[in-house]
């Protein structure tokens, strides 16, 4: 039963030795993984540092007041800017209050069935479905006016959207609605339910309790999904190519039915051409873009640190 | 007097008190409705999406043949002697999807390792939201960078002869605009791993990179391969940055350095040119897009499945 000395020491250094190279496996895989992390970051300074160093040449206050031309040095990005801005109001307009009752409704009037639950899951597998899928939807609906089978209500002469603003907005609020459904849903679900029961105790209604009580205590995070939701769609090119969104347009829209461009439309157009001028005017474009992306984010981070009480994330 | 107006007021009072409960109790059902409707138009969308896609479908395979279409091999629907095989098409996506993930599964795996188990919360709390910004970026920056970058650098360095439009660089923005949809959902499952049991693996004396290998990463990988499963889902679906990238050369081709064209991309074709809309050719985009909506739609129903299945495991 007496073990060698000798031994267990060797085995104490065999372990010992093994240990250490268990430990520099781990490390290298640390630096391994750290590495794995920083590609991307890396892509990302680069793609930043490579529009800005093409597009600063055309970068100045004239490309927002110019439109698009055939010579470079003329171009701009005025319609395409303005027709963004309608767009995206459009979509503001029609995404954000049909989203906050979709999420109301979900949150704190669906009772716990099988059809809440297919409402669900519908509006998971919804975010999930291809934006071009999104385009042929708008261009049958609000261009053609017809779901497919008779005649359309464009056939009729019935149907005046057209390829318009309103049909822009319409198409990208369906792309975004279940995005600003599921984080005002979030945002309803973080408040409270001692705020309802007050609420209820003193009589009220569930409306008047939500209306009052948690609506209020939601809205920030509610408005920091919608701008989220809503800058995602600013950067939507597919649907809108889709539904027939001119690419070649010299004046800003003045009312929902005009016609229009946006910017990442502006941006492919000039994007496609072969000649190198054009490139540059796309990356000029693309730092519109993303400064545009940029303000809608400050926004949504700075309401979520003014109003909020640990809403969201 | 009090005794003779008493009663009256009571009751007035009373009326009015009913008449106010009643259209109270009207105002409240007319707004659930109406936050019903709103929450309805999601179902519609969705009927919607899936009507136009079959209607114009059906018609499309009562011109073309089911068979010619999915097992063809030439797509040639704009040129005169019209070619409607589906398969070229396929072929590029599936090309590009299959080299995005290359690029995209392990960097997406590594970052959420490093995120949930090497990296500091303040390195972390820095990291996760840059590696977010990745999915923020517009495609068609993404598109741009490909077209303007990464294939000069290729030709420069690697392939001098790879094609001004070329599959390779698609998939290199591709793979990198999804690895944050990697990262992000498997840090997540990653971090649900109930903390004993790494404390349990530690107590035996196991090394961090053990613990990692052997004990969360398979614990999480439900919800990994879940993420893998919506990264390849939305490679498929990719279209601006493949359209600008890999260009409109529909092809059955293994090779990166050719141009192709994806179901997407052919889309965005078709929608850009003036072919007129009610002809065999326009509904080819709705036969193309049922195709489509039809792989992303199981994709992240089996995605689903295996979230919602991993959730049951620690509850």
């Amino acid at each position: 039963m007496t073990t060698d000395p000798s031994r267990t020491s060797f085995r104490a250094n065999l372990f010992n030795v093994k240990l250490a190279r268990r430990h520099l496996t781990g490390s290298i895989f640390g630096i391994v993984a750290l590495l794995g992390a920083l590609v991307g970051v890396a892509v990302l300074i680069i793609m930043l540092v490579e529009v800005w160093r093409d597009g600063i040449r055309y970068f100045r206050l004239e490309f927002l007041d110019l439109f698009p031309s055939r010579k470079p040095d003329q171009a701009g990005f005025k319609s395409a800017f303005w027709g963004s801005l309608w767009v995206i109001g459009t979509t503001a307009m029609i995404a954000f209050p049909v989203g906050v009752s979709a999420a109301i409704y979900l949150e704190e009037y669906a009772p716990k069935n099988w059809v809440t639950k297919i409402l669900q899951t519908n509006i998971s597998n919804l975010a999930g479905v291809p934006s071009i899928v999104y385009g042929l939807l708008g261009l049958q609906i609000f261009v053609r006016g017809t779901i497919g089978v008779g005649p359309s209500l464009e056939d009729l002469g019935l149907n005046d959207f057209g390829r318009s603003v309103l049909t822009g907005g319409l198409t990208l609020a369906l792309l975004i609605l279940p995005v600003v459904i599921v984080a005002s849903q979030e945002s309803l679900r973080a408040v409270p339910p001692s705020i309802r029961e007050a609420s209820y105790g003193v009589g009220a209604t569930r409306w008047q309790t939500v209306r009052h009580h948690v609506l209020p205590e939601a809205l920030p995070g509610v408005m920091t999904g919608t701008i989220l939701a809503l800058s995602r769609a600013i950067g939507e090119t597919a649907p809108l190519i889709t539904i027939g969104a001119l690419t070649f347009v010299a004046f800003t829209p003045e009312h929902l039915l005009d016609d229009f461009t946006v910017m990442p439309i502006q941006i492919y157009n000039w994007a496609a051409r072969p000649q190198h001028d054009f490139q540059d005017l796309a990356a000029t474009g693309i730092m519109v873009l993303l400064i545009a992306l940029l303000v809608m984010n400050a926004i949504a981070v700075s309401l979520r640190y003014r109003f909020g009480h640990g809403n969201g994330r | 007097m009090a005794i003779d107006s008493s009663p009256v007021i009571n009751s007035s009072g009373a009326t009015t008190r009913f008449r106010r409960r009643r259209s109270r109790r009207l105002s409240e059902s007319i707004v659930a409705t109406i936050l019903m409707i709103c929450a309805a138009i999601t179902i519609l969308t969705t009927v919607g999406i899936v009507a136009i896609l079959l209607a114009e479908g059906l018609s499309f395979f009562g011109e073309v043949k089911p068979q010619d279409f999915f097992f063809g091999t030439r797509w040639t629907p704009l040129f005169p002697s019209a070619g409607f095989g589906v398969l070229p098409l396929i072929c590029g996506t599936l090309l590009i999807a299959l080299g995005a993930s290359l690029i995209s599964l392990p960097l997406g795996t590594l970052a959420a390792v490093y995120l949930s188990e090497y990296a500091k919360p303040k390195v972390r709390n820095i990291l996760k939201p840059i590696l977010e910004v990745l999915a923020g970026v517009p495609t068609i920056v993404y598109g741009y960078f490909a077209l303007t970058w990464i294939t000069p650098l290729l030709k420069a360095t690697i392939f001098p002869d790879i094609g001004v439009f070329n599959a390779l660089s698609a998939m290199i923005v591709v793979g990198i605009m999804t690895v944050p949809m990697v990262s992000s959902i498997s840090d997540d499952s990653i971090r649900a791993v109930p903390a004993s049991l790494r404390e349990a693996a530690y107590g035996l004396g196991s090394t961090k990179f053990e613990v990692v290998t052997r004990v969360t990463f398979p614990a999480a990988l439900s919800g990994i391969v879940a993420s893998y499963i919506l990264a390849v889902s939305r490679a498929v679906g990719e279209t601006m940055a493949v359209t600008l990238a890999a260009g409109a050369t529909p092809r059955i081709t293994a090779n990166p350095l050719e141009s192709v064209q994806t179901m997407t991309a052919y889309i965005v074709q078709v929608s850009l040119g003036d072919t007129p809309q009610g002809t065999t050719v326009f509904r080819t985009i709705f036969a193309v897009a049922l195709t489509l909506f039809a792989i992303t739609l199981i994709m992240n129903l089996i995605s689903d499945r295996i979230v919602s299945r991993y959730k049951e495991r620690y509850e």
